[in-house]
């Protein structure tokens, strides 16, 4: 079992393109066969604050369930299902590599979303809660009104959200548009469509207020504005928003 | 029939014995609105359901299941469901005229629910789940039961596994029943998403175990694996799943064929 893990390890690799930190650089000839590329391993990024410093909008016990449970088991079964991708992916075993595609989605996709969501959060001291200025504010004003309108609209969509899932201000990259989406599960925002860009996106699962804030959701997103780092979303706006050439634009 | 009155008693508590109906929480029979034309007095419409109670009181599955959890989960949820149901029955003229059960199959619509599918399948759901669980539940099925899940699964021991391994890879909210199929005239295992219930598929349910986060995550944080195993090994109602398997048994025969001698 070892070898096996040692062997796939040693030689996946080219799923994955961001922080990937590669492991298993002792050659082993077994794997030969296939291309010489190496594994990459995702691992849990780290929080750029403690986890009670979000207080009291969500407490410390829920920020440490939420990142080193549940994220982290994400983390954990996306590394292991890419394993067993690559080694479907060898055997050339179409039904089994296919087989593995809501594996790869909702683990890959939880990783994604966490990810994203803990630099959408930051603590009051540190600029959580902030308004969106400039070109992000703008934008806001121009699609929804005012920033007032487009949390009551987010508000509104994750709590109507059967189930799991997450709520997003999403930027459509190629049509500039800015649109609030909602997905199911551990989807990613960009099963929605391929030029959608997160801005900010808010976990309505219940292991994020459960402990908290019980069965009542809507109290939950209501607090969650306090500690929005609009800052965050505002470079991801102004970096998507202009990657394409200005004579693309209306 | 404009002045009839509805039980809003769900007719999934047909499988429930006598003396745990007398704990049921009964609401006060209802006016049920005039279809047409104007309404009587005094029949203002306050619920067509009503929010049944667990048959035991909301401590008594502790350790494995908490009074806090039992408390929110009935008191807020499962309430939530029945009111939101209630809500929507209000506005329909067609839609309160159905049992649960068939209100559930109509509202699923073929897999395009209307918008009361959800409050009504939850209800159905949740219903069922507090019945599915008995203080001091776990042990094993017995008789006819235990030997149709022999049949079925090959052990019991395999059928605990396989539901196991069926609520640990169920991905988001659901839930995972144990359920007898009429055509195939066996038991299996199926999960279902939010609030999906197998009876839209004809299926009849045997047992359910609520895994939204929220039926465990007071108890159990994010350890589903021990909340699966406390229910198949301290909680789950076996004698409540032989009800329904001996009431399943009027619309499939589990027999063998009776080939007539020659």
């Amino acid at each position: 079992m070892a070898v096996r893990t040692l062997l796939t390890r040693k030689t996946l690799s080219s799923f994955l393109r961001n922080d990937p930190k590669p492991i298993g650089t002792a050659a082993i000839s077994a794997a030969a066969s296939t291309q010489s590329r190496d594994l990459h391993v995702y691992t849990l990024p780290d929080l750029a604050y403690d986890y009670g410093a979000l207080e009291p909008v969500i407490s410390g016990e829920i920020m440490q369930l939420h990142h080193q449970k549940h994220h982290q088991t994400y983390v954990t079964n996306y590394n292991k299902a890419l394993e067993q991708l690559h080694d479907t992916v060898g055997k050339a075993d179409a039904s089994a590599t296919v087989k593995l595609q809501s594996a790869i989605k909702f683990n890959g996709g939880g990783h994604i979303n966490h990810s994203i969501f803990w630099k959408n959060l930051a603590p009051v001291r540190e600029g959580g809660g902030e308004p969106p200025k400039e070109a992000l504010g703008w934008a806001i004003d121009d699609h929804f009104g005012s920033l007032e309108a487009l949390i009551q609209k987010v508000n509104a969509e994750g709590a109507a959200l059967q189930g799991s899932g997450w709520v997003w201000l999403s930027l459509d990259k190629d049509s500039k548009r800015l649109t609030v989406e909602t997905t199911a599960n551990q989807d990613p925002l960009v099963t929605k469509g391929p030029f959608l860009v997160p801005l900010l996106g808010i976990d309505v699962w219940e292991h994020a207020y459960y402990l908290q804030y019980k069965n009542v959701r809507p109290d939950y997103l209501k607090n969650i504005w306090k500690v929005i780092n609009w800052k965050y979303a505002s470079e991801v706006y102004e970096k998507e928003a202009y990657l394409v050439n200005q004579e693309d634009r209306p | 029939m404009a002045s009839c009155y509805f039980n809003p008693i769900p007719t999934s508590s047909r499988l429930i014995s006598a003396d745990l109906s007398t704990k049921f929480n009964i609401p006060k029979l209802l006016h049920r609105k005039k279809r047409f034309g104007v309404l009587p007095r005094s029949s203002k419409v306050t619920a067509f359901y009503g929010l049944k109670t667990p048959p035991y009181e909301h401590d008594a599955l502790e350790p494995y299941m908490s009074k806090k959890t039992i408390d929110i989960h009935w008191g807020e949820h499962h309430r939530n469901f029945i009111e939101g149901l209630n809500k929507q029955l209000e506005k329909d003229d067609i839609l309160y005229g159905y049992t649960l059960d068939e209100l559930v199959k109509v509202t699923y619509n073929n897999g395009n629910p209307s918008i009361e599918f959800n409050n009504a399948a939850e209800v159905w759901n949740h219903d069922f789940f507090w019945e599915s669980m008995k203080p001091g539940g776990g042990d094993m099925p017995i008789l006819g039961l235990l030997e149709q899940i022999e049949k079925d699964f090959g052990s019991f021991t395999n059928f605990k596994e396989k539901f196991t391994e069926a609520a640990l890879t169920l991905f988001g909210s659901g839930w995972v029943w144990l359920v007898l199929k009429r055509e195939e005239k066996q038991l299996a295992i199926v999960k279902t998403s939010n609030a999906i219930c197998p009876i839209v598929w004809d299926h009849i349910p045997i047992i359910n175990l609520d895994l939204w986060e929220h039926a465990y995550y007071l108890d159990y944080k994010n350890d589903r694996e021990q909340y699966v195993n406390v229910f198949l090994n301290h909680l789950v109602s076996w004698n409540a799943a032989t009800d329904r398997l001996t009431w399943g048994e009027a619309f499939v025969n589990l027999g063998e064929p009776k080939i007539p001698a020659a």
